[in-house]
């Protein structure tokens, strides 16, 4: 194992498009690089904004939003939502001092295992050239020794 | 259809009833007033333009009702102003007459339970590609025009003749995917477009005993008994050229070509792409396969039962695999092409199926839903309304007596934007609650929290 940054990124996807696309991926036996995990909505329109800050006060690197195709949204429309919401995302970040690189909103329908692989494939690559985010996480909870022993 | 309210089980429909101007309770369908009318215009809709009809007459045969319905645009009784020939009322049979000049739109409202979108296609407007002619070219029909032709009850009584209304072709082209799997027009497949090639092909051969030139992308006869017909053709003796045509002409390329041919040829260019060169064919008619495409308001419609359309624009089903008959919208289903391109086997089976798909709703009772949908905890709503517009499913109302606002859960379909957009956190989104999904930010990530670099 070398010393390569390998970034954590959290994914929201939509359970008709793009989760289905990574379940594709998985089962085409398509490869793509294990530093995303991935949290399925209903519907991109279900992502809360917070849910990006969470993510990146608990230690993501990056976050990457996937919805279906304009157009092609199961409840009609709140793909676009999730777009706009986007939009006001990145202004935000970007006065928090996070890169637009850490936040990505990318279209992969069912069929697109493939080009969703390569989705987060790319993103992996630019999150790792811009480096850890180092944003001040909450003290890890520790795990208190027991002291004085078992009786 | 004006308007679509509630939800399964319980939608008011009010539908806009145009008036036929003659009364439905008395007439007897006798067809008097049809023969006595004397006005005859072109019909578009039913003939394609190229038969006639009468200014009181049957929408097409086996309609139901089968009553004449009158064209207040064409009845001199309407465009004349001195009061018309009222001769359809002057020698209607039935006590009281049964023409109603004077009939008006009505509303009329409907409580059902559940709705099927039947609302079919329109045909690709062979106009939109200059370069095939129609419309400026006598000889270039389209597909339709030719069904109609073919048909013994037809405006020509089942004879193929050119625009002329008597010569027979000598030799017939027909133009496959006219419209469709076009990028400049529609992408998709029309589906039904080869085998109704093939169909006229026959038809023209067996009735004229033409030269018939097919020309086409790929054939596509998936279906059964369908790569039969395709092999029949084919023995009929009809010739199939693999190309996309470049153009329909009436202008010769040379003099040569000039006296070779009889005036008023037309000249289908074209490359040969299994045989790998240019051709340039002389025809007597060009047959356009003008493909399918969404109704031109189906978006709209869509939107009032709240189901969405695909990008090329037919309905979106609920799954395209599992459940290509329900829609997101709980007790809306669709049936035939409103859906896609389909031919008759696949719109009369989904039709089938769409009415059993009704019925075991209305034999239920009840319904189960998918648990996953939003729902309002009032004391904490403050009344803001942010959520209201949010909705495309029409499920968030707003309670004008206690301020809050309110979720029905039948129309929900639980996509949780409203959840993601309340600020007050007041929406509950069940399976995907903001809790639930930090929890689950918190697992994933619970391994990875470095500690922060002091610099």
């Amino acid at each position: 194992m070398s010393d390569r940054f390998e970034p954590v990124i959290i994914g929201f996807t939509c359970n008709w498009c793009s989760y289905r696309a990574a379940d594709l991926a998985g089962t085409s036996r398509i490869k793509y690089p294990p530093n995303v995990r991935l949290i399925r909505l209903m519907c991109t329109g279900r992502l809360d904004p917070t849910f990006v800050l969470k993510a990146f006060s608990e230690g993501a690197d990056g976050v990457l939003i996937a919805g279906c195709h304009p157009g092609e949204c199961h409840y009609l429309e709140q793909n676009y939502k999730a777009l706009r919401r986007y939009q006001l995302m990145t202004r935000t970040l970007a006065q928090f001092g996070i890169v637009p690189e850490r936040l990505r909103l990318t279209w992969a329908s069912a069929a697109e295992g493939a080009r969703f692989a390569e989705e987060i494939a790319t993103m992996v690559e630019e999150v790792r050239q811009v480096g850890p985010l180092n944003w001040p996480t909450r003290p890890v909870p520790r795990v208190e020794q027991a002291s004085g022993g078992a009786a | 259809m004006e308007k679509v309210e509630g939800y399964v089980g319980n939608y008011t429909v009010t539908i806009k009833k145009k008036p036929r101007y003659v009364d439905e309770d008395v007439c007897t369908g006798c067809g008097i007033c049809v023969e006595k009318c004397p006005v005859l215009v072109v019909d578009d809709k039913f003939e394609a333009g190229i038969g006639y009809r009468k200014a009181i007459y049957w929408p097409f045969a086996q309609a139901v009702p089968n009553l004449p319905v009158l064209d207040p645009d064409t009845c001199t009784y309407y465009i004349g102003g001195k009061g018309g020939c009222k001769a359809c009322e002057k020698f209607c049979p039935t006590v009281p007459n049964s023409i109603l000049f004077d009939q008006k739109e009505q509303r009329v409202t409907l409580n059902v339970g559940n709705i099927i979108l039947a609302t079919g296609w329109d045909l690709f407007d062979a106009r939109r590609i200059p370069q095939y002619g129609y419309g400026r070219l006598a000889n270039v029909f389209t597909n339709l025009e030719l069904e109609r032709m073919c048909n013994a009850a037809g405006p020509t009584g089942g004879k193929v003749v050119l625009r002329d209304g008597q010569t027979a072709p000598r030799t017939v082209a027909i133009v496959h995917c006219v419209g469709s799997r076009d990028r400049n027009y529609n992408r998709h497949c029309s589906a039904i477009c080869c085998m109704q090639s093939l169909k006229t092909a026959h038809l023209v051969k067996e009735r004229t005993g033409a030269e018939v030139y097919n020309f086409y992308i790929d054939i596509r006869t998936p279906g059964k008994e369908y790569d039969e017909f395709y092999q029949r053709v084919l023995d009929d003796g009809v010739h199939f050229v693999r190309g996309k045509v470049a153009e329909v002409t009436d202008i010769p390329f040379d003099p040569a070509e000039a006296s070779r041919n009889e005036a008023g040829t037309l000249y289908v260019q074209v490359e040969d792409t299994l045989a790998g060169l240019q051709r340039r064919i002389p025809v007597d008619m060009v047959v356009l396969s003008a493909g399918l495409e969404p109704r031109r308001d189906s978006a709209a419609v869509g939107k009032t039962f709240g189901i969405a359309c695909s990008t090329s624009g037919w309905f979106i089903e609920k799954h395209a695999k599992m459940d290509p008959i329900a829609t997101m919208t709980e007790g809306v289903f669709v049936a035939g092409c409103a859906g896609g391109p389909k031919d008759i086997p696949a719109s009369v089976s989904q039709g089938a199926a769409a009415a059993a798909r009704v019925l075991n709703y209305i034999r239920q009772g009840e319904l189960a839903l998918e648990p996953v949908r939003a729902s309002v905890l009032e004391e904490q709503c403050s009344g803001c309304r942010i959520c209201n517009g949010l909705c495309p499913f029409n499920a968030i109302s707003f309670v004008e007596e206690r301020k809050v606002t309110e979720i029905n859960a039948a129309l929900c379909q639980g996509c949780g934007t409203c959840v993601a957009a309340c600020p007050a956190g007041a929406i509950q989104g069940s399976g995907f609650s903001n809790e639930q999904v930090m929890a689950q930010i918190e697992g994933l990530l619970r391994n990875f929290a470095r500690e922060p670099e002091v610099v």
